[in-house]
C-alpha cells in the first residue's frame, strides 16, 4: 500500500497505475485553478520583446495583481506564460536547474567557453516535454512562449544566429513566427501585430505596439489587468524584464457619458 | 457579471453600477448603462442575464406609466418593487435576474429594494448585488451607517464599486451613479482611470 500523500513528482499518482490500456487512458486532467491570461512576442531591430500583465486569476476572482509571469532561464533565454501559475513555476524551476547542471558542467569557467541553450533549444526541449506529459493525460496547463535567439554563444558574429521567438501550447504544439501570443491575444492582439509588425522597429516603436496591444486586452478580456512587464532578449544587452508598471487607459468616448437607462431610452444595453 | 450598489440618504437615494457586460471571458460591452429608470424618480440596477432584465424593466416601466395614469399620482417605490418581484416570481424558472429598485416617494422617501434571484423582495437599509457583490460585503458592512449624508452615501457607492472592480474579473470598466431626490435625478459617471481605488 503506497502512502496517500508523497514528495515525488506527480505525488501519488506517480505509482503505477493499476489500469491498464484504454482504462489508463480515461484518468482525468486537471482543471487550472490560478491562471495567467494572455502573454505577447514580437521580434524587432535589436532583438525580441515579451509583454505580460501581472495579474493572477482565481477563477473569476482578480486574486494576485503582482504575479510575474515572464522568467529569465539563462543569459540568452526569455520564457513567458499564460495558464496555470504552478505549472509555470514548475517549468522555470525544472529550466533554470538544468541551465544550472550546464554551466556548472562546463568546459571551464570562461564564459565564453559555457555552452548556454539558447532560445529555440529551449523551446525544443519544451516541446519534448509538454508532449510527454500530454501522452500520460495530465499536461502542464500552460500556453508558453519562448524567446531569444536561434544560435547559442550569441556573443560571437553568426549569419544564422537570428532573433527567435516560439510558442509551445498545453499539448506539445510548437510554431514560431514573428509575432506571437497567447490566449485572448491570438484573437484580439494578433491581427493588430500582424498590421504593424516591421523586422527593424526600434526598440521605443515595439514596446508602444505591444502597451497598444495590452491596452486593447486590458478593455476587453475579463482576465486582464493595466499593470504589464515588458521584457527583451537582445545581443548586447542579454535579457532584461521591466518592473510591473501601469498602462494609461482611456474612457471619455461618448458611450460612456451618454446614459442609456432613461425613461425614453432603449432599457440601458 | 456586475456589481450593482443602492444606498438611501434622508431625502433620496443613491444608485450605483459599473458597466461591463460580459460573454464568458470577453467584455462584449464596456459602456453598458446598468441603472434603468422605471418612473419619474424610480430607478432599477440590473444585475444577471441582461436579456432577462431589460425586458423585466420594460415590462414594470410600461405598468408603472398606467398606473400613474390611472390614480393620477406617482407611483410608490414599494410598488414599483412589489411588480417587480410578482414578474421575477411567478416566472423563475425561465428567469436569471437579481435587481435592485430604488428611488424616493413622498410616503417613504428614500427607499430601496432588493429583489434576488427566486423572486423575494425585502427592504434593506442598503442593498448590494452582482458577481462582485462579494468581495464588498466586508467593506460595506463596517463602512455603512444608517442616515449617512447625501455626500457620504454618494462617496460610499462609488469606494464599494471600486474595490469590487478591482477583485472581480467580471465587473470593470466605468462608475455610474444616479442621485435619485424629490426635485430630480443628477447621473454621473468616474472614468476607469479615475477611481478611488485602482484596478
Amino acid at each position: 500500500m503506497s502512502a496517500p500523500i508523497s514528495l515525488a513528482p506527480g505525488g501519488s499518482a506517480s505509482r503505477v497505475s493499476a489500469k491498464s490500456g484504454l482504462e489508463a487512458a480515461t484518468e482525468r486532467t486537471r482543471q487550472p485553478i490560478v491562471t495567467g491570461t494572455s502573454v505577447l512576442g514580437i521580434k524587432y531591430k535589436d532583438g525580441v520583446m515579451l509583454a505580460a500583465d501581472t495579474l493572477c486569476s482565481y477563477g473569476s476572482m482578480a486574486k494576485y495583481k503582482d504575479a510575474r509571469r515572464l522568467a529569465k532561464v539563462n543569459d540568452a533565454t526569455l520564457l513567458g506564460a499564460g495558464g496555470e501559475y504552478s505549472d509555470f513555476q514548475s517549468i522555470t524551476d525544472l529550466l533554470r536547474r538544468n541551465a544550472l547542471e550546464d554551466k556548472c558542467t562546463a568546459d571551464s569557467l570562461y564564459e565564453e567557453d559555457v555552452n548556454e541553450e539558447c532560445a529555440k533549444e529551449v523551446w525544443n526541449y519544451l516541446r519534448a516535454v509538454m508532449y510527454n506529459r500530454r501522452n500520460k493525460m495530465n499536461p502542464l496547463w500552460n500556453d508558453l512562449v519562448v524567446a531569444g535567439f536561434s544560435q547559442p554563444a550569441f556573443g560571437e558574429a553568426s549569419e544564422e544566429n537570428k532573433p527567435f521567438l516560439g510558442l509551445v501550447d498545453k499539448i506539445g504544439t510548437t510554431y514560431e513566427d514573428d509575432v506571437i501570443a497567447t490566449g485572448f491575444g491570438s484573437y484580439l492582439a494578433i491581427p493588430i501585430l500582424r498590421e504593424k509588425h516591421r523586422p527593424d522597429l526600434e526598440e521605443g516603436e515595439a514596446r508602444a505596439l505591444l502597451e497598444d496591444c495590452m491596452r486593447v486586452l486590458f478593455y476587453r478580456d475579463c482576465r486582464a489587468l493595466n499593470r504589464i512587464q515588458i521584457a527583451k532578449v537582445t545581443k548586447e544587452d542579454g535579457v532584461l524584464i521591466s518592473d510591473p508598471y501601469e498602462i494609461e487607459t482611456s474612457w471619455d468616448s461618448a458611450s460612456f457619458v451618454e446614459p442609456k437607462g432613461q425613461l425614453e431610452g432603449d432599457g440601458g444595453w | 457579471g456586475t456589481t450593482i450598489l443602492a444606498i438611501p440618504f434622508p431625502g433620496g437615494v443613491v444608485m450605483g453600477a459599473d458597466s461591463r457586460v460580459s460573454t464568458g471571458t470577453y467584455v462584449a460591452n464596456r459602456t453598458s448603462d446598468k441603472i434603468a429608470q422605471l418612473h419619474d424618480t424610480i430607478w432599477c440596477c440590473r444585475s444577471g442575464s441582461a436579456s432577462d432584465t431589460q425586458a423585466l424593466t420594460d415590462y414594470v416601466k410600461h405598468y408603472l406609466g398606467q398606473l400613474a395614469v390611472e390614480t393620477g399620482r406617482s407611483p410608490t417605490v414599494k410598488v414599483a418593487a412589489h411588480l417587480m418581484r410578482k414578474l421575477c416570481y411567478e416566472n423563475k424558472d425561465n428567469l436569471l435576474a437579481g435587481v435592485i429598485v430604488g428611488g424616493w416617494d413622498a410616503v417613504d422617501g428614500g427607499s430601496v429594494y432588493n429583489i434576488p434571484l427566486g423572486g423575494s423582495c425585502i427592504k434593506m437599509p442598503f442593498a448590494v448585488g452582482g458577481s462582485g457583490s462579494t468581495f464588498i460585503y466586508g467593506l460595506l458592512d463596517s463602512e455603512f451607517r444608517p442616515g449617512m449624508s447625501r455626500e457620504e452615501a454618494h462617496d460610499l457607492v462609488k469606494l464599494a464599486i471600486s474595490h469590487a472592480m478591482a477583485r472581480d474579473g467580471s465587473s470593470g470598466g466605468i462608475i455610474r451613479t444616479v442621485v435619485v431626490t424629490e426635485e430630480g435625478n443628477a447621473r454621473e459617471y468616474v472614468p476607469g482611470d479615475q477611481l478611488p481605488f485602482g484596478p
